[in-house]
């Protein structure tokens, strides 16, 4: 790899949460590394100079909730392809669930991803190892082994854990480590044979219905959980009000509880599904109106710390297909920044620090990985954002290998046109070339 | 003439449709009273029955509809189809709709299957039971027997009684009444009512007596135990009889006028009582034989033009 030219990011808007920055200045980036963030900055003649007036510069944006797909599934998405949709997404750092074929349960896997990650070279990729063998809800993974070789989390994202006793073993032994344990909340019992959620929409399209119920059961053994052991938690893809309310409380008393949501969860409602449509359908299912609305309060008052995407590439053979046989999940890396703007800033009045800080700094925190800030003397991963560029989403443009998304066919404004990893542009929508090396 | 080329839910008709379907429907009925009760409006023109469910009445009732306008009929049931060796629904229409068939009367046991299959088809198709979704032409022989009996829907109390949760039936009645202007009560189990009763047009009442008492149309729906899986939603047969079955007692305190209907197949002795299901307030061969008109009015409705209707 050779060494980048320095880039000096001109006359944007930087926004940096962490160090509460929002002003008009200049950010220079050399040797791989964030130099100086000023007013105007001089540079010298082999420098990349590039106009960002009107532009936002943020720190670059992560995503703790993410399925490659690779190993076993290489049909639907591969380390590649998910590394270049997040790279267009303005996503320098991911981390991928464990629910791959096979499951990543042993370090040899999570290394072979890690490698992979490096030979893309255009996003930083943090493995989440499962809990459980073969996420099989039994007998825990190594979890010393699995840390030393990279992973960065634990979970059995895809399924729950479902016997009580094993999350408490999980709970406990993850403090030897002081590592965390992410949570699909789901009482299997209650969500069983379900293909949306129950209610109004299900009882209109003859669909079985899975309860919020369902969820928020499951949210609340495994604070209790939380309390009892004395270890950290995060709950993955919160969709209900009910579970934004037992957050809440859970964090009011002092727990130490995180928690994410994804776009769809604040953009979308169950009448999404209507017609039988595949592309609504996910794991959590879309809820209500009044359930969207608990989610977006829970994002503004820091109950909710974090978006998250739950890319989860499905090709057309899991998606063109009766309802009840269709693949759960959406892809979301190249929509969930456009959708956080369209929705959270421009619908429902969000500062846009506060987004930003939903997209860099609390997921990085929360994972306790490198980024998410944009502090001079960081490694540079930078994502320069044009707040008002409309662009359509067609299968065309996607970058991801699935096009398994329920926004197809919508203009959005406002989108990622640069993404800076280590000093290198590996996405870039202003100078009209993509920089991979 | 119908807005949709496909008869896929009574969601999918407006009232005025819907009336134009039974009158069409009427009609029909006087072609079956006639000595010779085949007539030539549909020759030449192909109707598949793709049945993914087994079906003894309903399919056989598609069948006659056909014969009687002289369509040529192929039936093709599951267990003999492609389906089992790993085709994709989507192929198996395909592959039907190559040897190019008018109508693709379809039954499937998962909901919004019919509706799937419309999207990648130029055949009519006609949903004939879908999951727990919708069997309109059921709805619409239930609404020509009724409408047969009081000269009109609107302002009629209709009482459904069974697992509405889980009945096709019950979902495209509940709508197709309350779409024609009467009042849909249902009862049953608490476990078997619908998520939102409301978001098809039905209140509930837990109560059986209560629940029947000012019905015009008081309607059983079939116990399917094998539709229970494997947690059961009420404790015995036993107790749903006593419970929601309709004895000599129950119907003995309905309205003078009211009409005792069925889907059928009957369980005798679980939802209803054997002397209930053969009393003379009892309509269930009536809807038997308006189902074969409702049916033919479908067919023609979707294959001809309006001007040469019989
Ligand atoms: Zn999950």
């Amino acid at each position: 790899m050779t060494e980048a030219r320095p880039i000096l990011l001109s006359q944007g808007r930087v926004i940096d949460p962490v160090q509460e920055i929002d002003i008009v200045a200049d950010l220079l980036i050399q040797h791989g590394r964030i130099q100086e963030i000023a007013p105007r900055i001089s540079s010298s003649e082999d420098t990349n100079r590039i106009d960002c007036q009107g532009m936002w510069i943020v720190p670059g944006l992560v995503d703790m909730h993410v399925h490659l797909r690779e190993p076993g599934e290489e049909y639907k998405e591969t380390i590649e392809t998910g590394c270049m949709a997040a790279a267009a997404g303005g996503f320098t750092s991911i981390a991928c669930m464990p629910n791959t074929s096979p499951p990543n349960d042993n370090s040899a896997v999570t290394k072979f991803i890690i490698e992979r990650a490096r030979e893309c070279g255009n996003c930083r990729v943090f493995p989440v190892a499962a809990i459980t063998r073969g996420q099989k809800g039994g007998c825990l993974t190594e979890f010393a082994d699995l840390l030393a070789a990279g992973a960065i989390a634990f979970s059995d994202d895809g399924l729950p854990v479902a016997d009580p006793a094993v999350m408490r073993v999980a709970l406990e032994y993850s403090r030897n480590f002081k590592t965390l344990i992410i949570s699909h909340a789901e009482e299997l019992s209650l969500s069983r044979g379900g293909a949306m959620n129950e209610g109004t929409a299900s009882t209109r399209l003859g669909l079985k219905g899975i309860p919020a119920a369902a969820e928020e059961i499951a949210i609340f053994r495994d604070i209790c959980l939380a309390e009892l052991t004395g270890a950290r938690l995060h709950i993955a893809h919160v969709s209900t009000a009910g579970s934004v309310e037992i957050i809440r409380a859970a964090k009011k008393k002092g727990l130490r509880v995180t928690a994410e949501t994804g776009p769809h969860y604040f953009s979308l409602t169950e009448d999404a599904v209507d017609g039988y449509n595949t592309l609504a359908k996910m794991n959590p299912p879309l809820r209500t109106e009044k359930d969207r609305q608990a989610i977006i309060e829970g994002l503004r008052d820091g109950t909710i710390d974090a978006i998250a995407t739950d890319h989860a590439p499905h090709s057309v053979l899991e998606k063109e297909c009766e309802f009840h046989l269709a693949a759960n999940g959406i892809i979301g890396l190249e929509t969930a920044l456009p959708l956080a703007l369209d929705v959270l800033v421009r619908q429902e009045g969000f500062a846009e620090a506060d987004i930003i800080r939903l997209m860099t700094g609390n997921p990085s925190n929360i994972l306790g990985i490198s980024g998410g800030s944009l502090d001079p003397g960081k490694l540079a991963d930078v994502t320069v954002i044009d707040p008002e560029r409309e662009f359509t989403l067609t299968t065309e443009a996607l970058h991801s290998k699935s096009h398994n998304s329920p926004f197809l066919g919508r203009t959005f404004r406002g989108r990622t046109v640069l993404t800076i990893l280590e000093g290198r542009l590996v996405f870039d929508m202003l100078q009209h070339a993509y920089y991979m090396s | 003439m119908l807005k949709s080329r496909h008869i896929l839910g009574i969601s999918h008709l407006s009232p005025d449709e819907i009336s134009f379907i039974l009158d069409t429907a009427q009609s029909m009925k006087e072609i079956m009273d006639r000595p010779i009760k085949k007539v030539p409006p549909l020759r030449g023109k192909t109707i598949v029955n793709l049945f993914f469910e087994p079906s003894t009445r309903t399919k056989l009732s598609f069948e006659l509809a056909a014969k009687r306008l002289s369509a040529d009929t192929v039936g093709i049931a599951a267990s003999t189809s492609s389906v089992v060796k790993g085709e994709t629904l989507i192929d198996t229409a395909r592959n039907i709709e190559a040897m190019r068939p008018d109508i693709i009367v379809m039954r499937h046991s998962m909901s919004g299957a019919p509706h799937l299959i419309a999207n990648h088809v130029e055949s009519a198709v006609i949903n004939a039971g879908d999951g727990t979704n919708e069997h309109p032409s059921q709805a619409l022989l239930d609404l020509m027997t009724v409408r047969e009996h009081f000269g009109t829907l609107n302002g009629l109390n209709v009482t459904i009684i069974g697992d509405i949760a889980h009945s096709r039936v019950a979902h495209s009645d509940i709508m197709a009444f309350s779409m024609m202007g009467a009042r849909v009560t249902v009862c049953g189990p608490a476990t078997m009512m619908p998520p939102d009763p409301d978001a098809l047009g039905a209140r509930v009442c837990l109560d059986l007596n209560k629940a029947v008492k000012d019905a015009h149309v008081v309607m059983a729906l079939r116990i399917q135990k094998e539709r229970q899986g494997s947690l059961p939603l009420f404790p015995s047969e036993r107790e749903y009889a006593r419970s929601f079955g309709l004895s000599r007692a129950v119907t003995s305190e309905l309205r003078k006028d009211a009409i005792i209907m069925h889907p059928g197949p009957i369980n005798r002795g679980v939802e209803m009582s054997p002397e209930v299901a053969d009393s003379i307030n009892s309509v269930i061969l009536e809807q038997v034989t308006n189902g074969v008109a409702v049916r033919m009015a479908l067919f023609t409705l979707l294959l001809t033009d309006q001007q040469k209707l019989p």
